[in-house]
């Protein structure tokens, strides 16, 4: 592999001398400039967002706005949020209007510091609005690298509001400056190029969360689905209406909420993973016997569930890791469960962290406080992105067996049916009455195999069977 | 090309028994491939057949030399008066290979000194793996291509591949040209010498491996041939798994998702045609303002419309990567690119494995060039047109050449080994001088990129300063059958030439085989072959070479063509 001498080779030696510079002097100038009139950002309110839609203005133009007040709601892909401003002043322009989308990072509102200026502010809104994307990249780093998305995006999300947290804000991506920095794959910005896709709008699901070409592909497929569904809304029906009318009107094509369409990429997107099911059929009378006794307590039968599966999982660790780049085990230092819930238009799984550590009371309080904030879709990240295992249970509505679906990033997960009284044969050639439940647990083959499985579901078993362990 | 690396390494030198190695059926056959990859010259598999009648005799006559060697010993300063060998070549790459066997034929006494593996980088680390690595990316790439496979009515399903197959495919490569060179050598009576060598003083060498006691030997010219080592800019941690040289990325032990290449010359662009085959997608991170910048701009541009758009490369040009941190801690690669020209932080990537491609720096450290008074330049061993050594007081330092990567005057492997010919030629009573103006390069891309001589603004400058005017011809090779019955028409050959004369000024191709086929060009280059002549040269039908053949027909040359170069007519 010879090489000429006059290609790059030369010139690279030039930059022997350079220092590699931080980054924020040069741009903190420009930064400066708009100080008086201040930019209101679309928060990252989780690890995957990378669009938000504004729910509601609480406050109109021109109205005066006081630290720490409330100003927009904010929908994400979780979430409902109330975005609250950093600074004084007034609320000098919107720039998106309610049931508008914009990428997260980009400027949503101007706040103008003295009432005077809020003409001028309005001004620049027009200008701006057209240019956010170059503003997303004047502002300055931030000076400590932004760690690992889950754990600070959590730590963020309520308080967001302007600039300042922004620039702290949950990382899509390690070092992607809490999402202003868009980082896509070659070919992922090629194929957006084409399809004319705005990578802003596009969740990454890549390697730490990089857009990569499904993504920008997804986003097209279903930017197609949004424009036809939207346009055929505002025949049917005036869009205002749409949230308040009971039920479904039929005929129509109603395009998804910011939830469901992390739902619908996110199921796309776990047919990528090789999965496998192995299930097993659990004699349930000694839980069903815990449960009644502890039941008054305020213990319920998911936290029995979850606690279970945790203890289980302590023992088998590779059910409780995951494959996140087609190489590798990440093995999970914590057993965090995630259980599933069907909230009004959506699902959501809150997560019981630590779920092996906690006691059962505990985890029972916790539990219900978590279902409340998800009803109420008061949710922080860190309460629905952090699991490492997932429960899911149809067993309240009779369900005996059903399969479900991996969601990606995760090793695995169990599908709870209904405990049911059941004609058994017992080993001494009885017959007998006993409560037993069906699981099947959903996994991803490339990390998890069948006696892997099989070892996990024995173990839960056991412990199930004989749960004096649940209550400690 | 090649270096002698201090860490020592037992290679497969003088075993008793290796010559009864080679008498395979398959190694004699497998012999012409050296001719391919590294351009070595005919005599190296010429021999290949002799091994077997002359295997004692070469046994016996090293033997021979190493008593000889053992017991030399003289004092450092003075040149001896009797010499172990006619001539010493501290490098057995590619060009001190290429010396060797030329050092033969003419009847000198011939050792070469090697520290680390025969064939140095370009059979071990170089042009040879990465042809084993292309000729699978151009298989892939063409059975991927649904588009051609179905122009062509073939149905292929699902074509992928195994990583390791890939890679031992490149390694089998290796070691196989490998052991062709050791044994080409062996097979010619040339004592290769194990260990690092040095120039001990004026017409001595010294060599030894780690832990052994260094041994010292005469000869009357010495060649220094230590060819040349990845270059690294500062700031960039290599760190040989997520940030790597050729040299790591030869060995295929990762086909990352996304790869950072770190320079747009011959080494990048190759990698970024195996890398693409493979699945990843690549950045290119290029100092200069356009991608592949020795490249003649107009082959350059459509090469970059073939090769660049429509994969999965995008690329970042006019600047530099100032500091690249390698992945660790959950945290991927991180390069941070700077500005060329305002020197301002421009931008940052994450990605999942950066190759820095930025050339190569000679490998001529600890040669013991203050021995003699000679100061390197950024590495390089200062020479004259006849590869003689300069010193520090820009004297010619007798007895003492150096070719290759290790001067830096054209950094190829064929270069190194034509120079190496070049100074055997001179100590043996011939004066030659190289023209590097004939020598040819290829990118093995797909399609395969090839030159030789100036490229078009060269030519223009040149011609501007010499008062000739340059003229250009073109030929495609859409209109070449066979390269559409390959249904592979995209290319381009470009002729520059002066049309009052005829001379051939340079010639580009960028399509099918395009490095196969420019030796036509540069063999008329060397030889001064005009274009009124050549143009009356048969080619087959249909051949690729047509697409020269016309090109030369397209040009117009005021000259005459030479008085009939077939003086007899010949009945047939």
């Amino acid at each position: 592999m010879a090489h000429v001498l006059q290609t790059s080779f030369l010139p690279s030696s030039t930059s022997l001398g350079l220092n590699p510079i931080s980054g924020s002097k040069g741009k903190s100038q420009a930064f400066q400039v708009k100080a008086k009139i201040r930019e209101i950002f679309m928060p990252a309110l989780s690890s995957t967002m990378t669009e938000g839609k504004i729910v509601s203005w609480m406050k109109s133009e021109g109205d005066k706005l006081s630290k720490g007040e409330s100003v927009v709601v904010v929908e994400s892909d979780k979430a409902d949020m109330d975005v609250e401003s950093f600074h004084e002043g007034f609320l000098a322009a919107i720039m998106v209007e309610e049931g508008g989308v914009a990428a997260v990072g980009s400027a949503i509102a101007l706040l103008a510091e003295t009432e005077d200026e809020i003409a001028e502010a309005k001004a620049k809104s027009q200008s701006s609005s057209a240019s956010s994307a170059q503003v997303v990249e004047e502002k300055p780093k931030p000076k400590e690298e932004v760690a690992q998305a889950a754990s600070v995006a959590a730590s963020v999300a309520s308080t967001v509001s302007s600039t300042k947290t922004v620039a702290v804000g949950s990382a899509v991506h390690p070092a992607s400056e809490g999402g202003r920095r868009i980082v896509a794959s070659p070919y992922a910005k090629k194929l957006a190029k084409e399809l004319k896709v705005d990578l802003g709008t596009v969740v990454g699901t890549g390697p730490m969360g990089r857009i990569v070409a499904k993504d920008v592909e997804a986003a097209a497929a279903a930017g197609v689905v949004a424009a036809s569904g939207h346009a055929s809304q505002q025949h049917a029906s005036p869009a205002k209406a749409a949230p308040v009318a009971p039920g479904i009107e039929l005929g129509t094509v109603v395009p998804f909420t910011t939830m469901q369409g992390a739902v619908s990429r996110n199921m796309v997107e776990s047919l990528s993973v090789p999965t496998f099911r192995v299930g097993y059929t659990i004699t349930t009378n000694a839980l069903d016997g815990l449960y009644k006794k502890i039941k008054s307590k305020g213990v319920t039968m998911t936290a029995l569930l979850a606690k279970a599966t945790a203890l289980a999982l302590i023992q088998h660790p590779v059910v409780n890791s995951s494959c996140r780049d087609g190489n590798s085990f990440t093995y999970n230092s914590s057993v965090n469960i995630a259980v599933a819930v069907a909230i009004d238009g959506g699902l959501i799984t809150p997560v019981l962290q630590d779920a092996d550590k906690v006691d059962i009371y505990t985890l029972s309080r916790k539990w219900k406080e978590l279902v409340d904030k998800a009803r109420a879709k008061q949710l922080q990240p860190h309460e629905y992105n952090t699991g490492t295992f997932t429960l899911s249970n149809l067993g309240m509505f009779g369900v005996d067996r059903f399969d479900a679906i991996l969601p990606p990033g995760t090793g695995a997960i169990m599908a709870v049916g209904a405990s049911q009284l059941t004609v058994v044969a017992s080993k001494d050639g009885h017959i007998g009455m006993k409560n037993q439940m069906q699981v099947n647990v959903t996994a991803d083959h490339r990390i998890i195999y069948g006696a892997d499985l099989a070892a996990f579901l024995q173990t839960l078993a056991k412990i199930i069977e004989d749960p004096k362990d649940l209550t400690f | 090309m090649h270096s002698t690396l201090s860490f020592s390494q037992a290679t497969t030198v003088p075993r008793s028994n290796y010559a009864f190695d080679s008498h395979s059926p398959a190694f004699a056959l497998s012999k012409p491939i050296n001719l391919r990859f590294c351009g070595l010259r005919r005599e190296a598999f010429g021999f290949s057949y002799l091994t077997q009648s002359c295997s004692s005799r070469v046994r016996f006559s090293s033997r021979g030399h190493s008593k000889k060697i053992s017991a030399s010993t003289g004092t450092n300063g003075t040149p001896p008066k009797s010499f172990d060998y006619d001539l010493i070549i501290i490098g057995a790459g590619v060009g001190g290979h290429g010396a060797a066997l030329h050092a033969v034929e003419k009847g000198l006494k011939t050792a070469i000194v090697e520290g680390d593996v025969v064939g140095g980088t370009c059979v071990n680390r170089g042009c040879v793996p990465s042809k084993a690595l292309l000729a699978v990316s151009g298989r892939l790439r063409e059975l991927q291509s649904e588009h051609h496979m179905k122009a062509l009515g073939l149905q292929v399903s699902a074509a992928g591949y195994d990583r390791q197959g890939v890679a031992d495919h490149a390694n089998n490569l290796a070691s196989k040209i490998r052991s062709n060179l050791t044994n080409s050598m062996k097979a010619l009576g040339v004592d290769i010498l194990t260990g690092f060598g040095t120039i001990w003083g004026p017409q001595k060498v010294k060599y030894g491996k780690v832990g052994f006691p260094d041994n010292i030997v005469t000869a009357k010219d010495i060649i220094i041939a230590t060819g040349s080592i990845p270059f690294v800019p500062k700031g960039i941690e290599v760190d040989g798994k997520t940030v790597i040289t050729s040299d790591h990325a030869l060995k295929l032990e990762y086909v990352p998702d996304w790869i950072a290449i770190v320079g747009s010359g011959y080494i990048g662009l190759e990698f970024s045609d195996v890398y693409t085959a493979l699945g990843s997608e690549v950045t290119f991170i290029e100092a200069l303002d356009q991608l592949m910048p020795g490249f003649d701009p107009e082959i350059g541009k459509l090469a970059q419309r073939v090769l660049i758009n429509p994969r999965k490369i995008d690329y970042h040009t006019g600047v530099f990567a100032t500091k690249i941190t390698p992945a660790r801690d959950g945290k991927p690669v991180i390069i941070e690119l700077t500005d060329a020209k305002t020197k301002e932080p421009k931008d940052t990537l994450e990605v999942d494995a950066a190759l820095i491609a930025t050339g190569r720096a000679p490998f001529t450290n600890g040669l013991g060039l203050d021995n003699i008074n000679v100061v390197t330049q950024r590495g390089f061993v200062p020479v004259d047109e006849r590869m003689r050594v300069i010193d520090a007081n820009g004297n010619l330092v007798p007895h003492l050449y150096c070719i290759g990567d290790a001067n830096g005057k054209m950094m190829l492997a064929h270069a190194a080994s034509a120079q190496g010919i070049s100074v055997v030629e001179q100590v043996t009573g011939r004066d030659h001088v190289l023209s590097h103006l004939s020598i040819p390069a290829a990118c093995f891309t797909h399609p395969e990129i090839s030159m030789v001589g100036l490229t078009e603004p060269q030519a223009r400058e040149k011609g501007e300063k010499e008062g000739f005017e340059v003229s250009v011809a073109k030929t495609s090779f859409k209109a070449n059958t066979k390269a559409l019955a390959e249904n592979e028409g995209e290319g381009l050959a470009k002729l520059l030439y002066r049309s009052d004369n005829g001379e051939i000024l340079g010639v580009h191709i960028f399509g099918l085989h395009a490095a196969d086929l420019i030796h036509e060009a540069s063999n008329a280059i060397a030889l001064g072959t005009r274009i009124q002549d050549i143009k009356f040269a048969v080619h087959a039908h249909p051949t690729l070479s047509e697409v020269l053949d016309e090109l030369f027909k397209s040009a117009k040359v005021k000259a005459p063509a030479s008085s009939s170069p077939v003086s007899e007519p010949v009945a047939v």
